[in-house]
């Protein structure tokens, strides 16, 4: 099979599964609504319970989880190629670390309203990300041309663990009811109720789709060696630059509109690269959207599984993530 | 297994508050009392023990006067070397402070174990903490006085149309994200069944639970009545998030009511009046009689 006739495969087999469970999650939820109703124009919207249910609970909570699934599988493949590093996530060099104190911040000392409509948090958080972003790649120019990726992966997992320390802080100093709503933050939550969060995460996360796009072809070269993927006529900075830009500045946007929602940037990449190996024009489609199916379909389990109450979806991710990809990992050797 | 010594320690440390047994030796009636809960604070100030309190939580903000006392940390940070240096003759812990506990034994300083619950176990544990230090009568009064306003607002709002309630006491500024709720266990449920409301999660067996949109649209309030919500946003903003639920009664009648206020989740002293504010903000007939 040419590597034409596999891309088209890779697309059409995980954009079908993605497109299957984005349509599939609306339809169950922790209440069991009536779909004649939910789609009946004669009934006034404001009294339309079914149709509030579907179109102002489920539906922006199934887009905010393919949103976020499919940025941080993607930038986790991104981050795993550039560092050249199989446990490299999207959240190795303190993007999300940054996002969270911003995140803490607002929701410790009731920040005041945000700009334009949205609230507070997600602005701080964004913030905070593009703080973080902007301190690791000062770092890694800091001493030579170009980035240096083990500067980045020093100062990343630096700046990690002193964002980390940080956060501790501010929760030290707020009251008991704070530190819970900030542990709680820290675990994700797709709940977003409309669909403001998501008009705000679309252009980050749409320019950085749009670089990674240009930049499969470059990443196979990168992950083998700079040397050789510099002989081959590849701007290895350049690429550096943009991968590490783009993968951040989607990070940052994911993280701001669902939480640091941990698991899916690592297990999503591996399992992928299990399936259909290890070329980026694959990898990289396929797990933006396999990380869109995982995700909606870890939301659906928990929003439905111990209704009304909610399982923290940072938390599925792992449990159901973690055994699946220990089984494909013994089954495939 | 440390943590199934320290599980062990929890279940003893449980048994032992139910059974009612004094722990360590209880001693003639304490002159410097340290109190690490706001709640049982308020309790020794309301009670005439307040002179002789001497060291309190950090987040205790009520009466005044404990601000001029020494701060000893809270919950999860109390400082020990402070604690030990205040030569306390009484200490009020929470029960699941089981680390505390050890090193106030080990100081030789006499603990009392808090725990709470339900609206009943407030007056329970003032009368208790009264006998422990030494105010007994102040406190039976003090509890009787609660209990009877209690009861007089439970008469005021009997009869009447109890609305299905949603009671958040948390939520994210100006969004619908993060939305804590009352769920059927627990002082909040009690005082929001008292103020002559029915709690829409009345069949959640837990203190607290998280609120999603869908949940909120299923259960359809008839009012939604919001506590100790952060004032620094702007409160019409912050009201008008819940908007985008337009199909919920309490949104569509203009049901929705901010009390603030930190007697509002303060299982104190000050619970009656907290009901009292409560159904009057559910009930607006009551007020005006």
């Amino acid at each position: 099979m040419s590597i034409r006739q596999r891309i088209a495969l890779t697309w059409l087999g995980f954009g079908a599964g993605a497109i299957a469970v984005c349509l599939g999650a609306p339809l169950v939820g922790s209440t069991s609504i009536d779909f004649s109703r939910v789609f009946d124009t004669s009934i006034p919207f404001a009294d339309n319970i079914d149709a509030q249910i579907f179109f102002v609970a489920r539906l922006p909570r199934v887009m905010a989880g393919a949103m976020v699934g499919s940025a941080l599988a993607a930038s986790g493949v991104i981050f795993q190629a550039l560092l050249r590093n199989a446990l490299a996530t999207p959240f190795t060099l303190g993007v999300s670390a940054g996002a969270a104190l911003g995140a803490i911040l607002a929701l410790t000392f009731d920040l005041p309203s945000g700009i334009a409509g949205f609230s507070a948090v997600p602005i701080a958080s964004f913030a905070g990300a593009l703080g973080a972003v902007a301190i690791v790649y000062a770092l890694a120019r800091a001493r030579r041309q170009g980035l240096s990726t083990n500067v980045l992966l020093l100062a990343g997992v630096t700046l990690n663990s002193f964002f980390s320390a940080l956060i501790i802080f501010v929760q030290f100093l707020a009251d008991q009811t704070q530190t819970f709503r900030t542990v709680r933050w820290l675990m994700g939550d797709l709940d977003v109720s409309s669909y403001a969060p998501m008009i705000a995460a679309i252009p980050p996360i749409a320019l950085s789709f749009a670089a990674f796009a240009v930049l499969p072809r470059s990443l196979n070269l990168l992950s083998i060696s700079d040397e050789s993927a510099a002989s081959r006529g590849v701007d290895v900075h350049r690429t550096q630059r943009l991968a590490f830009l783009s993968a951040s500045l989607a990070t940052g946007a994911a993280v701001s509109l669902g939480g640091p929602v941990g698991f899916i940037g690592i297990v999503v990449p591996h399992l992928v690269r299990l399936l259909v190996g290890a070329d980026h024009r694959l990898v990289l489609p396929a797990s933006a959207l396999g990380g869109a199916a995982f995700l909606v379909a870890c939301d659906t389990v928990s929003r439905t599984a111990l209704s009304p109450l909610e399982i923290p979806v940072g938390v599925l991710t792992a449990i159901i993530g973690g055994p699946f990809f220990l089984w494909l990992l013994i089954r495939s050797r | 297994m440390a943590a199934y010594t320290k599980s062990l320690v929890v279940i003893a440390a449980v048994l032992v508050v139910f059974a009612g047994v004094p722990s360590a030796q209880a001693p003639a009636t304490p002159q410097r009392i340290i109190s690490l809960i706001p709640s049982v604070t308020e309790m020794l100030f309301a009670i005439g023990a307040g002179p002789r309190v001497v060291g309190v939580g950090s987040f205790d903000r009520y009466p005044p006067e404990v601000l001029t006392r020494t701060k000893v940390g809270g919950l999860i940070d109390p400082d020990i070397e402070r604690i030990i240096s205040l030569k306390p003759d009484l200490m009020v812990v929470y029960a699941t402070q089981t680390d505390l506990r050890t090193q106030m034994d080990r100081a030789h300083i006499p603990i009392y174990l808090y725990q709470h619950s339900g609206l009943p176990d407030i007056t329970t544990t003032i009368r208790a903490v009264g006998k422990r230090v030494g105010n007994e009568r102040a406190a039976e009064e003090l509890a009787r006085q609660i209990e009877d306003d209690i009861a007089a607002t439970r008469r005021r709002v009997a009869g009447r149309p109890r609305p299905r309630t949603l009671l958040v006491f948390g939520r994210d500024p100006e969004t619908l994200r993060g939305i804590y709720a009352s769920g059927g266990i627990g002082f909040l449920h009690d005082m929001l069944e008292a103020a002559g409301a029915t709690n829409v999660f009345a069949d959640v067996k837990g203190q607290s639970i998280q609120a999603t949109s869908e949940v909120i649209l299923a259960r359809a309030p008839d009012v939604i009545l919001e506590i100790g919500i952060d004032t620094a946003s702007s409160p019409g903003r912050n009201l008008r998030a819940w908007d985008s639920l337009a199909s919920v009664p309490a949104v569509r009648m203009h049901r929705i009511y901010q009390v603030r206020g930190d007697e509002m989740m303060n299982p104190g002293p000050r619970v009656a009046r907290a009901i009292q504010r409560m159904a009057e903000a559910l009930h607006p007939q009551v007020s005006d009689k």
